[in-house]
């Protein structure tokens, strides 16, 4: 079985992210970049899939730049065995990433897509369910465990109540959760041999996704700030400054 | 024209108040109606509560069996084919229940969708938060086709009860509905205390209480005040509490009139969970952590000496 991973490329969650003053964007020149966290879980659970025999093959997919070659590479040296970038300078919103990797599913036949159930840029939360949709397959999202039998994932979800549990037929596409895994490091000749791993690089034009439909951001502002407070010295005063506000 | 259909979130048989805050947003775009739609292997108790919201026009039910859990899978199909009677909106919160939903009704509408609305601007512009919230978009949406969108709830009052009832009419969605997802079963941690999503206080702990036996000084404090409990993700992922107390960019996003952070750094992706919240108290033996940026009152000390004599201050 092969497992397809989404692999964004994402402004590292350390960097403190600032508002150009013309409300234009946020100022990504010279930021660090990284893989979405979430997208190092699902290529960490690909491959422990692999490693227990359950899949035969996994291949990483970016959606993103040119200079995203970096990237990608990264996700070989973890362990990926081959990758496909599809290229395109403009921000690719869900429903046209879904639409992408609906194209790449068509070729390449896997049983399962395992995408982060949110990329930390965007926070959309969104491109997983609508691959599923689209596909016309199950999806289990936000999971923290996978168990594969047969045909089947058993997949236990990260949801408001607790845990749920549910079953999927496969072909299914799974978004990962915090606690599904901790991705492995990659080791440095790793790095050496990922570059003889197949890239396979794709025009985005050249996938023939419908384009349209796209949400239009007029306008970025930084949030409204809380100031700082006051300290107090000790139990008591912190208890008095709360009965005063009736809040205990 | 604009007709707004709100998504019902319920669990139990009870109808979620995360529905109402829906409604809020709702009103906000000015429709010239707010349907509800309750998808439930019986619907009717559910339905008469959420026609009891000041503001909806009528409540629609989809009782089936196949709807006994809420499977986006099932539920998305019908969702989509109501949504095609002439709605303009689709709406549901943005807890985990929207979130998995949502996006597969806008994907079989053939639309984008809009993720954790913030404010209104427009019937079709909208303010929502990137970057764990360190900037805030203004979206719009196409000018023709559905508005697909999921509500942050902690961004909207709970619309009130009205006087009268709203009317409630049985919907009839004809698709068929797959058999390849399946509910298997549902633990949820069982506590009488207030839930965190909608409890007016809430105090959490993190990383530096340690282990979940030290973390019951946590609950003693909250069950004095009658808080509800929190974490940090630290805290999660060390296995002290469930994964369903996260507060965070990637957890729950609350809006208390009281938090209080004991042992939390206050790392930007806590931050953005909480931000809302009426008054922020940080209890911290680094005077030098963030959480103290953005804490009304901040006491510098060590937790454990801290939190019995708190807990002891309010008994009294
Ligand atoms: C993709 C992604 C998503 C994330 N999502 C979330 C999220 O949703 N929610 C979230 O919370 N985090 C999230 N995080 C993690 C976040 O970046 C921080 O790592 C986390 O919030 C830290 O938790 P903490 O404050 O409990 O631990 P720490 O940062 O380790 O802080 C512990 C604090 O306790 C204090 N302390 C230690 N001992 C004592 C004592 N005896 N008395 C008093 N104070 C003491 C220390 O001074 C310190 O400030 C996410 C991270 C990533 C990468
Ligand atoms: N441009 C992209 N390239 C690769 N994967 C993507 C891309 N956009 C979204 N994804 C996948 O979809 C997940 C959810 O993204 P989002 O819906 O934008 O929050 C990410 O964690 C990725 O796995």
């Amino acid at each position: 079985m092969k497992i397809l991973v989404g692999y964004k490329r994402v402004v590292d969650y350390n960097v403190r992210i600032q508002v150009k003053p013309d409300g234009s964007g946020v100022v990504t020149d010279g930021v660090k970049l990284s893989a979405n966290p979430f997208d190092d879980i699902a290529l960490e659970e690909a491959l422990r899939l692999r490693e227990k025999g359950i899949a035969s093959e996994v291949v990483v997919v970016t959606i993103g730049p040119a200079n995203a070659q970096a990237h990608i590479r990264n996700g070989l040296a973890m362990g990926a065995n081959r990758a496909i970038h599809v290229v395109t300078e403009d921000a690719i919103q869900p429903l046209t990433a879904a639409r992408a990797m609906l194209k790449l599913v068509d070729k390449e036949q896997p049983g399962i897509v395992i995408l982060g159930k949110q990329a930390i840029d965007d926070d959309c939360n969104q491109t997983g369910q609508m691959l599923a949709a689209l596909w016309d397959r199950p999806q289990a999202t936000f999971a923290s465990k996978i168990e594969i039998s047969a045909n089947v994932a058993r997949v236990t979800r990260e949801v408001d109540a607790g845990l749920e549990t549910i079953e999927v037929d496969l072909p299914a596409v799974i978004t990962t959760d915090l606690r599904l895994n901790e991705p492995r490091f990659i080791k440095l000749p790793d790095i050496m041999k990922a570059k003889s791993k197949p890239l396979e690089t794709i025009a985005f034009a050249d996938l023939g996704v419908e384009s349209g439909d796209h949400l239009k951001t007029t306008r970025h502002e930084a949030p409204a700030k809380r100031s700082k407070g006051v300290m107090v010295k000790d139990v008591g005063e912190l208890v008095a400054a709360l009965r005063a506000k009736g809040l205990v | 024209m604009s007709k707004i259909l709100i998504i019902a979130e319920h669990l139990d048989g009870k109808l979620n108040s995360s529905t109402a805050r829906c409604v809020s947003a709702a009103i906000a775009a000015k429709p010239d109606s707010i349907d509800v739609l309750v998808l439930a292997a019986d619907a009717a108790s559910i339905a008469s509560d959420a026609a009891r919201i000041e503001g909806v026009s009528k409540v629609l039910t989809l009782s089936r069996t196949e709807n006994a859990h809420a499977l986006a899978a099932i539920l998305a199909p019908q969702i989509a084919a109501i949504a095609g009677n002439g709605y303009s909106h689709v709406f549901a919160p943005s807890t985990t229940f929207g979130k998995d939903l949502a996006p597969r009704v806008a994907a079989l509408l053939g639309v984008a969708q809009v993720s954790d609305i913030m404010t209104v601007q427009a019937a079709r512009t909208f303010q929502r938060p990137i970057y764990a919230g360190n900037a805030i978009i203004t979206v719009e949406a196409p000018a023709s086709g559905i508005v697909v969108a999921t509500i942050r709830t902690a961004s909207w009052p709970a619309a009130a009860n009205g006087a009268a009832s709203a009317p409630i009419e049985a919907a009839n969605a004809d698709v068929s509905l797959p058999t390849h997802t399946r509910f298997v079963e549902l633990s949820q941690g069982k506590s009488d205390r207030p839930d965190l999503q909608g409890a007016s206080k809430v105090i959490s702990g993190g990383r530096a209480l340690g282990s979940a036996e030290s973390f019951e000084i946590i609950y003693k404090l909250a069950d004095r005040i009658g808080a509800a409990v929190g974490a940090s993700r630290a805290a999660v992922d060390a296995g002290y509490v469930p994964s369903d107390l996260q507060v965070g960019q990637t957890g729950k996003i609350i809006a208390p009139e009281l938090y209080v952070a004991i042992g939390i750094s206050g790392a930007i992706q806590h931050l953005t969970g909480i931000k809302d919240a009426g008054t922020i108290v940080a209890i911290n033996k680094d005077a030098e952590a963030p959480i103290f940026e953005i804490a009304d009152y901040g006491l510098v000390g060590d937790l454990f000496k801290i939190v019995p004599e708190l807990e002891a201050a309010l008994a009294t």
